[in-house]
């Protein structure tokens, strides 16, 4: 697979911190949940960086050849700030991708869904939700830590997506908590054992956050019984990626 | 052929003193290509091996015995930052090698954690590099390669193997763990020698 | 710190040299005898490649190094690939 120029169709505003950025790729194949791209910019001397991001938006083959990118700005960071401040409407985009065969949910799979998420680790978990509010019939959960309330993305989508039956969607919030909501920490060996699904429920569980994240959450699920083998995980860093 | 991403000037701009392509950083960068060796200094141990299979070693108490160096330098990583006037301590590779009998041209770093990287035997020499084990004025913190790494600041940093073990002196010049997969075999920062064939 | 990724992270580098997805591939390490799913192996990003390593031992199962003008990959780790048949 090799570089192809998307269309920046739109922006919106996330959060302080995070952007949509909606795309117009010619000719894109269709991609399953949970995959990402790669974007790569190049400065006007041939000077180039690139990053790993997930796609947020599922693909149902009627939304043509639009797809959405969730960017959070990393402090310091080199290509996340370009993406979140600068880009504009109209302006080409460098992409690569679809990619990423693992970390992905398919309509025809078996068993319930575990999302879990932590800060934009949840922009895969979204991509997985819209594909399940379109052919999934199994339960799925999502357990989806921030850091304050002003930090979750996809505010209005995740209370349309908590509306339904299929759905059950846990915010964990970890500094500051919107009033009525007693708890504030971290994810722990209750909180799995209060909202997730139990061992013998066979579901999969998808995993996505910081690597520190990643590692603690895992641990807990296998500490709790899961089976490594049911567990995906989506680490990604405070970089993303080599140039 | 790609395209010019309009307003993307990447993360550079550093100056004049700086080697082409490169951007000041005040900061220090953690680079990993692996785990992170966690090495006691008891058990830590440096071996020079000759062409001829002769080994000379030296434990943490005998390298830190020997006469060590203020160093301050500028270090240029390949992955495009320098960091200028960072201050070291350590012991010339002049004073480890005086008593090596060599007729080597080549050297091959090991690390813990097994990193390699090559150099021409007189790139260590002649006051160009250094076994450092302090960094501004601390004890050199594992992240970045203590508690002691080859320091030879005129080279790209990946020259300056964190973690370092020893040294194998050859005849022939063999390539390191970066000059296996396209990087370049000596790595001048001021030719921006980066890459195979620069 | 642990400031590695998984081993899905290198699909987009592999998807320039190899027309099936390898991140799905169950790959054996000859370090250790290991044999997992690709994408479960430890990718390091924070570097001048692409450095996947064995989950279980820490070998290197593959580096991947893009310079301006090439591609190199090594995959002397890996004993094997096994990817289904299309």
């Amino acid at each position: 697979m090799s570089w192809q120029v998307a269309t920046v169709a739109d922006v919106r505003r996330e959060t302080e911190t995070a952007r949509t950025i909606v795309l117009d790729v010619p000719d894109w194949p269709g991609h399953l949940a949970g995959q990402h791209l790669d974007v790569r910019l190049t400065a006007d001397d041939g000077y180039r960086a690139s990053r790993s991001y997930s796609i947020a938006s599922a693909w149902d083959g009627s939304d043509g050849s639009t797809i959405e990118l969730t960017v959070e700005q990393v402090p310091d960071g080199e290509v996340s700030p370009y993406l979140v401040d600068v880009l504009k409407v109209g302006d080409p985009l460098e992409i690569r991708g679809p990619v990423g065969g693992w970390f992905v949910w398919k309509p025809e799979q078996e068993g319930p869904v575990q999302l879990i998420g932590g800060g934009s680790g949840v922009v895969p978990l979204r991509a997985m939700l819209r594909a399940h509010a379109v052919a999934g019939t199994t339960p799925v959960r999502l357990l989806y830590s921030v850091r304050r309330p002003e930090s979750v993305i996809y505010v209005s989508d995740l209370k349309e997506l908590a509306s339904s039956d299929d759905v059950d969607v846990r915010l964990v919030y970890t500094r500051e908590a919107p009033a009525g909501e007693p708890r504030v920490g971290r994810i722990d060996a209750e909180l799995i054992e209060q909202y997730a699904f139990k061992p013998e429920d066979g579901a999969t569980t998808y995993v996505c956050g910081p690597t520190p994240f990643v590692e603690t959450v895992a641990d807990l699920l296998v500490a709790a019984g899961h089976d490594p083998a049911r567990v995906r995980t989506e680490r990604f860093g405070p970089t993303g990626g080599p140039r | 052929m790609g395209i010019v991403s309009p307003g993307f000037t990447g993360r550079r701009g550093g100056g004049t003193d700086l080697p082409p392509g490169q951007y000041l950083t005040h900061e220090f960068p953690v680079l990993s290509a692996g785990p992170t060796p966690h090495i006691l200094t008891d058990h830590w141990e440096f071996t020079v091996t000759t062409e001829t299979g002769e080994k000379y070693k030296w434990d943490w108490a005998a390298l830190t015995a020997l006469p060590a160096e203020e160093i301050t330098k500028d270090i240029h990583c390949v992955t495009r930052w320098s960091k200028l006037q960072t201050t070291w301590k350590g012991v010339s590779l002049d004073t480890l090698l005086a008593d090596v009998e060599t007729g080597a041209d080549f050297a091959m770093a090991h690390s813990y954690g097994g990193y390699t990287t090559n150099l021409p035997l007189e790139d260590l020499l002649d006051g160009q590099s250094w076994i450092a084990y302090e960094y501004d004025g601390e004890p050199l913190h594992a992240e970045h390669g203590g508690p002691a790494r080859l320091l030879v600041p005129h080279l790209y940093f990946w020259k300056s193997a964190k973690w370092v073990r020893g040294l194998v002196l050859s005849d022939s010049e063999d390539l390191g763990f970066w000059e296996t997969a396209g990087y370049h075999e000596y790595g001048d920062p001021w030719k921006e020698q980066r890459y195979a064939g620069d | 710190m642990s400031d590695y990724l998984d081993g899905n992270a290198a699909a987009g580098a592999l998807s320039e040299l190899f027309a099936v997805d390898l991140t799905a591939a169950i790959a054996q390490c000859n370090g250790c005898g290991q044999t997992t799913v690709f994408a479960e192996s430890r990718l390091y990003v924070d570097a001048p490649g692409m450095i996947a390593r064995c989950a279980g031992c820490d070998t290197v199962l593959l580096r991947v190094v893009t310079t301006p003008t090439n591609t190199y990959l090594d995959l002397r780790g890996l004993t094997y690939l096994r990817v289904p048949n299309s």
